[in-house]
């Protein structure tokens, strides 16, 4: 999307503000998908590749209905389906639509070394800029959804951007327009939380006990939340991960290192020249080539 | 020839362990800033070093594999005269009186220091460390066969050694400036019998044992 943005709240690899002078007053956006009322079209699948002008290869059958088998630069959601069969001994089918959750807090956005790269809208959307994009795959390294793709083609990393083009211009993302049955809603992240409740609540009544939402706080809460039938085991959905959050390793890297390694080289250095100004070089002076001398003459 | 340089009689290095030393030193420059372009953004700037931040990405490991190939080659030629000995836990005990120029109080140094020898497995320990962690995050060709608990394990693991390694070269650096005539060593191969016998009496004898003196 383009740079003239006033809405950047963060930036990868940059330390100052960006324009952000225009805010989300309306409220943060979310979408919402309800995995209960899915029935697996990939209307939204279609959908994403005509608004975003994408075409995947054309894969082979690995023996199951998702198609294509994984994400990829061309196929930025996916519906990924699970057989599951519940205590009760009944088998229930488990689809969930994968793509970007737009985490609050973003691994990609985290890891991501080249400044403007990825960045956060007021609004909670993540969007990749990929003009700034160095294909090193940090963003890869960083999410903990595995999301990120790099183009085999151009390098550069893509992912959903939820329609960051649309929503800008107010229109609801291009897989919520598609989707038959309503499972895909769209709108601020306060009224979907509300949908969600009502439709959790009628779950619940319906004998689905574990009904609730899925918006993991190990990653500040996400612009993209599922209502699920077993909110307990979320891992039972493609192993859609039960507690995300950025992995303390990548923390590490792109927090306290960065400032401790800067600080730990020059202090190497200055603590160098102090020394030199300090004590002074060391030199060969003319008696130390005499006393070289004079041991070489003492040998025979 | 001016007197300064008929003092240097010694040979310290071979043009080709020079040439080697040098392939090593720049590829190690080119690495490093490159590295740092990448690992905070204060220094993104350098990307501009090879040619942006998409030709950083791709030239940093070939660099680094170059780096590492040449050092591992200039390491066997040297390999023999790194072992530690008895004289070398004195002498970094006497670790004050080196850095004070009171190198009377100092127990000999052989062909390298301890100090040296010290530089030289944390070298290659360092290296060790980044090929392997270079691997594991060189994305274009081979994070796809690694999990990706263990990239992001490398990827700390890769700052980890760089960080080492620029410190360790940086003192490396300023040893080479504070210990007047060592770059000499370097650049033209030969030394003079007086910083030879100052620095690295040990050697000295060895050296001027056999070859027989003009």
């Amino acid at each position: 999307m383009a740079l003239q943005s006033l809405d950047i709240v963060r930036r990868s690899a940059t330390t100052l503000p960006e324009p952000e002078v225009r805010g989300a007053f309306t409220g943060q956006v979310a979408k919402l998908i309800d995995t209960t009322k899915c029935i697996g079209c990939k209307a939204c699948q279609v959908a994403c590749m005509e608004w975003n002008d994408l075409r995947d290869d054309i894969g082979t059958c690995t023996g199951h209905y998702d198609n294509p088998h994984d994400l990829s630069e061309h196929s930025w959601t996916l519906m990924r389906f699970t057989e599951y069969e519940n205590p009760k001994g009944d088998l229930e089918w488990l689809i969930r639509k994968d793509g970007c959750m737009h985490c609050e807090d973003p691994g990609c956005l985290k890891a991501c070394p080249s400044p403007g790269a990825i960045v956060q809208y007021a609004n909670g959307i993540v969007d990749f800029h990929e003009e700034n994009c160095i294909g090193c795959g940090y963003c890869i390294t960083g999410c903990p959804f595995d999301i990120p793709r790099i183009s085999k083609k151009d390098k550069k990393a893509y992912k959903c951007t939820l329609c960051s083009d649309r929503v800008a211009v107010g229109l609801e993302p291009a897989c919520v327009k598609s989707c038959p049955t309503g499972a895909i809603v769209f709108g601020t992240k306060e009224d979907m939380k509300q949908h969600a409740a009502e439709r959790i609540e009628d779950l619940k009544s319906r004998g689905f006990d574990q009904a609730g939402l899925y918006d993991p706080p190990g990653v500040g809460g996400t612009h993209v939340m599922y209502v699920l039938h077993h909110a307990d085991q979320p891992e039972l959905y493609a192993d859609l991960p039960k507690n995300p959050k950025i992995s303390p390793l990548v923390r590490l890297w792109k927090g306290a290192a960065k400032p401790l390694a800067l600080f730990a080289i020059f202090a190497t250095a200055t603590v160098g020249f102090l020394h030199y100004i300090g004590m002074g070089p060391n030199e060969v002076d003319e008696a130390d080539e005499e006393a070289a001398r004079r041991e070489l003459e003492k040998k025979p | 020839m001016n007197a300064e340089d008929n003092r240097d009689v010694i040979v310290r290095y071979t043009a080709g362990a020079r040439i080697n030393h040098w392939i090593v030193a720049i590829s190690f420059v080119l690495v490093a800033l490159s590295g740092l372009a990448l690992f905070h953004p204060a220094f993104f700037w350098l990307t501009n070093l090879l040619g942006g931040g998409p030709w950083t990405r791709i030239l940093h490991p070939f660099i680094g594999c170059v780096m590492i190939v040449a050092f591992y080659l200039f390491s066997l030629s040297i390999w023999r005269y790194n072992f530690f000995d008895e004289r070398d836990w004195l002498w970094l005990r006497k670790v004050q009186d080196v850095m004070s120029n009171r190198e009377q109080n100092v127990p000999e140094a052989g062909c390298y220091n301890a100090g040296q020898k010290l530089l030289f497995y944390s070298i290659i320990a360092c290296l060790m460390g980044l090929l392997l962690s270079g691997i594991v995050i060189w994305r274009v060709y081979f994070s796809a066969f690694f999990p990706i608990g263990l990239i992001r394990l490398a990827s700390l693991l890769h700052s980890f050694c760089a960080f080492v390694l620029i410190c360790a070269i940086v003192v490396h650096v300023y040893m080479a400036i504070w210990e007047k005539g060592s770059i000499r060593a370097m650049t033209r191969g030969r030394v003079s019998l007086g910083w030879a016998w100052k620095n690295h009496r040990a050697w000295f004898r060895e050296v001027t044992k056999s070859v027989p003196q003009k």
